[in-house]
C-alpha cells in the first residue's frame, strides 16, 4: 500500500514539475543559494510577477 | 575526446578555458570512461538490441510486405517504437559525437544565467515532459488523418523515418545551438549566422507562416464545431472554466497549479456531459446550433480579446488545462490501442496514392504527402519552441539529446496513434467525413452514393451507417466534417468504447476528443497571436521606436488587431471557400511549416559548418535538402500546375474564364458569388505560396553561402566568428539519459556525498 501511495506521490510530483507547479519552490531555492540579502517574494507576489512577466514575454505553444 | 574525425578537437580547447573548482567532484563523466562504457557490448546488451531490431523488423515486414486483408494495429506500435529506440540509441549518438559535441564541463544558461524565474535548472525527465507538452498539440493529430487518404503505408513510413532522420534532428540541433547561445531565438540566430538579408527573410517568413498556421488550426476547430450544439457548448464552456481557474490562482490559492488543474479537469468533464444534456433540449439545440461563419467570427473576436487580456486571466490557466489533458489523452490513447488492438482494413496504398485528384487533399503523393504530414515527422514550428523556453531550463549539455531528439520521437508516436485511430474506422465513412460538401452533397444518401461511385476496393457505404454513426456520437450529421479532428474523434470513440463503456459511451468519447483538440488549438491560437504580435511590434519598432515598448497600449492593440485580422481573413476565406476550405488550405499549412523547417535547418547547417563539422555535415544537409525539395516542389505545383485542382493560378484562370463566359455556375461553385470567391481565394493563396517560396529560397541560399564561406575559411585557416556565449565552468552534475549509466551513478554518488551548501550553484551572479 505504501509503495502505491509513494508511486502516486512521485507521479503527482512529476506532473507538477511538468506543469511548473514547483516554480516557487525553485525560486526560493535559488534565492537562498545565491545569497540575496533582500527578502524573497511571497508566494502570492511570485505568481503575480510570473504571469505578469509572461504578458510581455509570451511562450509559444506549438501545433 | 582528443581525436575527432571530421571536426577539430574543440572540446579540448574549451577545456583549457574552463577551470573547474578543485573542491568539487568532476562535473562530467571522464570522456575515456564514457567512451569505454558506450563501446562495451555485454551479451545482455547485445541480446536486448537484437530483440528490438528483430521485433521492429518483423513489424515492418507485417506492415509493408505481408499486407494481408487486415493488419493489426499493434504492428504500428512495434514498428514505430523499435525504430525510435534504434534511431535514438544509434543515430542521435552519431549527431552528438560529430555535430553537437556537448561538453558537460561547461555550464548551461540555466546555471550561469540562473535567476530563479526564466533560467532554472530543471530535472531532465520533468523537462522532457515540459518540452513535449510545448511542442505537441493538434498538429500531429490532424495531418496523419488527412494523409490517410493515400493508404496507411506512405504516411507511416514518412512519420517514422522522417522523424528519425529529419524532425528529431532539427529539434535537437536547434535546441543545442540555442542553448549554447543563452537561449536565443531562431530569428536572432538567423540574423547572426546568415546576415541581414537572410535574417530579415527568415523573420518575415516566420511571421507569415505563423499567421497561416494559426488560421488553419482555427479552421480545424470551426469545422469540428459547425452545426454541433454539443461541441459548441462544451468547448465554449472552457472559457468560463479558464477564467475561474485564473481568478482562483491569482486571488484564492496562488501557486496551487495541480489543484486548480484537477478542478478544471472535473469541470471540463462536467461541461462535456452537460453539453450532451443541453444539446438534447430544444432551446439548447437552437441556441448553440451555429453555422461555421458565425463560429469563425466568434473565434476572431475571441482571439483578439484573449490576446490583449492579461495572461493570468485566460492564457495561463488554459495552458495548464491543456497540458494536463495532453498527458492524460496520450497515455489513454496508447493504452487503448495496446489493449484493444483494432484490426485495420485500410489498404497499404489506396487508389488515390497514384492519382492527384483525391477528395481529401489534391495532389500527387510526392510531394503532397510530405507536406500534409508535417507535425509528427518534421515540423518547423518546433524550432520556435526549441529556441525559446526549453534551452533556458536545461541542466547539463548532454541532456539536449534526450529532450530535443527524444521529445520529438514522442510527438511522432502521437502522430502514429492518430493515424491508427483514423484508419480503424470504416473506409467509406472516412471518405464521407473528409470530402468537402461540394462533392458529397451533404446528406447521407448523396454522400453514400458518391463514396460508392469512387470505386474503392471493399467499400460499400450505406446511408444507414452514416446516420447510425452520427447518432452514436451525438451529432446531427457526420457527412463532410472535414479537418481531420472529427474523424480522429470518431476513430478514438470507436476504439475507446471497446475499452470502456460500449456504444452508449461513444458520444462522450467523441466530444471528449473534440474538446481536447479544440483546447490544444485554442491555446496555440492565443499563444501564436501573442508571439506574432510581439514579433510585429519589434519589427515595426526598428522604424518607429515607440512600438518596441511592449506596455504601450495603442501599439499593442494595433499589432494584435493586425495579426488577428490577418489570420482571421485566411480563416474566413477557408470557411466560406466553395471548394471546401481544408482541402485547398491544408497544403499551404504543411508547406509553411516545412519551409520553416528548411529555414531552421539552414541556420543549423551554417552553424555546424562554422564549428568545423564538414565530414558529417550531411546529417543536417540531408533533411534540409529533403525539406527544400519537397516544399519547393509542392510550392511550384501550387503555383505552376496546369491542373486546376492542384494549381492555385490554374484554378483561378479556369474560374475567371468561366465568369468571363457568363456562366452562372462552374465546378463545385454553384453561384456567381461563389465563383468570384474562388477567383479571389485562389489569387491570395497563390501569392502566399509565391511569397513563402521566395523568402525560403533566399534563406536557403544565404545559408549555403555561409556554409561555403565557413568551408573556405577552414581551408585557409581563418578563424570563424563564433556567436556562442563564452564558456563558463559548470559547478553541478546530472546524468544525461533517462536511466543513468554505472559511471554516471558513481559520479552522482560522489556529488550526493557533498554537504548541501557546497552543492548549490554559487556561480550564479547577483
Amino acid at each position: 500500500m505504501s509503495t502505491l501511495v509513494e508511486g502516486f506521490r512521485g507521479f503527482a510530483r512529476y506532473l507538477g514539475g511538468v506543469m511548473g507547479a514547483d516554480a516557487y519552490r525553485k525560486y526560493l531555492e535559488h534565492h537562498a543559494a545565491s545569497g540575496h540579502r533582500a527578502q524573497p517574494m511571497t508566494e502570492r507576489e511570485f505568481w503575480r510577477d510570473r504571469t505578469d512577466r509572461q504578458d510581455s514575454n509570451p511562450q509559444g505553444r506549438c501545433c | 575526446m582528443s581525436s575527432m574525425p571530421g571536426g577539430r578537437a574543440r572540446t579540448t580547447d574549451e577545456d583549457l578555458e574552463l577551470t573547474p573548482d578543485p573542491s568539487l567532484p568532476p562535473t562530467a563523466v571522464d570522456d575515456a570512461v564514457r567512451e569505454a562504457e558506450e563501446k562495451k557490448w555485454t551479451p545482455t546488451k547485445i541480446a536486448i538490441w537484437a530483440a528490438i531490431a528483430l521485433l521492429g523488423g518483423v513489424a515492418w515486414f507485417m506492415l509493408a510486405i505481408i499486407r494481408g486483408e487486415t493488419v493489426n494495429a499493434i504492428w504500428f506500435v512495434f514498428a514505430s517504437v523499435c525504430t525510435y529506440l534504434i534511431g535514438y540509441r544509434f543515430y542521435s549518438k552519431v549527431i552528438e559525437r560529430y555535430i553537437t559535441r556537448p561538453n558537460d564541463r561547461r555550464a548551461t544558461p540555466a546555471e550561469y544565467k540562473a535567476d530563479g524565474k526564466d533560467y532554472v535548472r530543471t530535472d531532465r525527465n520533468v523537462l522532457f515532459g515540459h518540452h513535449f507538452a510545448a511542442i505537441a498539440g493538434a498538429g500531429p493529430l490532424v495531418g496523419p488523418v488527412i494523409a490517410a487518404q493515400m493508404g496507411y503505408l506512405p504516411g507511416t513510413i514518412w512519420i517514422i523515418i522522417g522523424v528519425v532522420l529529419a524532425g528529431a534532428v532539427q529539434d535537437y540541433l536547434v535546441l543545442f545551438f540555442s542553448m549554447r547561445r543563452g537561449g536565443r531565438s531562431l530569428g536572432q540566430m538567423a540574423r547572426e549566422e546568415l546576415g541581414v538579408l537572410g535574417g530579415t527573410a527568415a523573420l518575415i517568413a516566420t511571421l507569415l507562416i505563423m499567421v497561416i498556421i494559426v488560421a488553419i488550426l482555427a479552421l480545424v476547430v470551426v469545422n469540428a464545431l459547425g452545426e454541433s450544439p454539443w461541441g459548441v457548448f462544451s468547448v465554449g464552456m472552457t472559457i468560463p472554466i479558464a477564467l475561474f481557474m485564473g481568478v482562483y490562482l491569482r486571488f484564492i490559492r496562488p501557486g496551487k497549479v495541480l489543484e486548480v488543474s484537477l478542478i478544471g479537469f472535473v469541470l471540463l468533464m462536467a461541461a462535456i456531459i452537460g453539453g450532451g444534456i443541453v444539446a438534447e433540449t430544444e432551446w439548447g439545440a437552437a441556441f448553440f446550433h451555429l453555422d461555421k461563419v458565425t463560429i469563425a467570427w466568434g473565434l476572431i473576436v475571441y482571439g483578439f480579446i484573449a490576446a490583449i487580456l492579461p495572461v493570468w486571466l485566460l492564457l495561463a490557466p488554459r495552458d495548464y488545462l491543456s497540458t494536463f489533458m495532453k498527458i492524460g489523452v496520450i497515455v489513454m490513447l496508447a493504452l487503448a490501442i495496446i489493449v484493444v488492438r483494432p484490426e485495420i482494413t485500410v489498404p497499404a496504398f489506396s487508389e488515390f496514392a497514384s492519382r492527384e485528384n483525391g477528395p481529401v487533399f489534391p495532389g500527387a503523393l510526392f510531394p503532397f504527402l510530405f507536406v500534409t504530414i508535417a507535425c509528427g515527422a518534421l515540423s518547423g514550428f518546433h524550432a520556435l519552441i526549441s529556441s525559446g523556453t526549453t534551452p533556458k531550463l536545461i541542466e547539463k549539455e548532454r541532456q539536449t539529446r534526450l529532450i530535443g531528439y527524444g521529445g520529438m520521437l514522442m510527438e511522432s508516436f502521437v502522430a502514429i496513434m492518430a493515424l491508427v485511430a483514423a484508419i480503424s474506422i470504416d473506409r467509406g465513412l472516412y471518405f464521407a467525413m473528409n470530402s468537402p460538401a461540394a462533392v458529397t452533397g451533404g446528406t447521407v444518401e448523396t454522400a453514400a452514393t458518391w463514396v460508392n461511385s469512387l470505386g474503392l476496393a471493399g467499400v460499400n457505404l450505406t446511408p444507414e451507417l452514416l446516420s447510425q454513426t452520427a447518432v452514436n456520437v451525438g451529432e446531427e450529421s457526420i457527412v463532410s466534417r472535414t479537418g481531420g479532428a472529427p474523424t480522429l474523434a470518431v476513430g478514438l470513440a470507436h476504439i475507446m468504447q471497446q475499452f470502456i463503456g460500449g456504444t452508449a459511451m461513444m458520444a462522450f468519447w467523441y466530444h471528449f476528443a473534440i474538446m481536447f483538440e479544440a483546447l490544444f488549438i485554442l491555446t496555440a491560437v492565443d499563444a501564436g497571436t501573442r508571439v506574432a504580435r510581439f514579433m510585429l511590434q519589434d519589427s515595426i519598432g526598428n522604424f518607429v521606436p515607440k512600438f518596441k515598448e511592449h506596455s504601450w497600449r495603442p501599439g499593442a492593440w494595433l499589432c494584435t488587431a493586425v495579426m488577428v485580422g490577418a489570420w482571421g481573413a485566411v480563416l474566413l476565406m477557408g470557411v466560406t471557400d466553395p471548394l471546401g476550405g481544408i482541402n485547398t488550405l491544408f497544403p499551404l499549412f504543411g508547406i509553411a511549416n516545412q519551409l520553416l523547417a528548411a529555414i531552421a535547418l539552414s541556420v543549423c547547417m551554417a552553424i555546424a559548418a562554422k564549428r568545423g563539422s564538414f565530414k558529417y555535415l550531411w546529417i543536417v544537409a540531408l533533411p534540409l535538402a529533403f525539406a527544400a525539395v519537397v516544399t519547393i516542389t509542392a510550392s511550384f505545383h501550387k503555383i505552376f500546375s496546369p491542373v486546376p485542382a492542384v494549381g492555385y493560378f490554374a484554378n483561378n484562370a479556369a474560374f475567371s474564364r468561366a465568369l468571363a463566359d457568363g456562366k452562372a455556375e462552374f465546378g463545385t461553385a454553384k453561384t456567381v458569388a461563389a465563383m468570384e470567391a474562388v477567383v479571389r481565394n485562389t489569387m491570395i493563396q497563390g501569392w502566399l505560396s509565391v511569397i513563402f517560396v521566395v523568402l525560403s529560397i533566399i534563406v536557403i541560399i544565404t545559408a549555403l553561402i555561409a556554409t561555403v564561406k565557413a568551408f573556405r575559411n577552414e581551408a585557409a585557416g581563418v578563424a570563424h566568428q563564433d556567436h556562442e556565449d563564452p564558456p563558463v565552468a559548470s559547478r553541478g552534475y546530472a546524468p544525461a539519459g533517462l536511466v543513468p549509466t554505472p559511471a554516471e551513478r558513481e559520479l552522482m554518488a560522489e556529488w550526493n556525498k557533498l554537504p548541501a551548501e557546497s552543492r548549490l550553484e554559487e556561480s550564479a551572479h547577483h
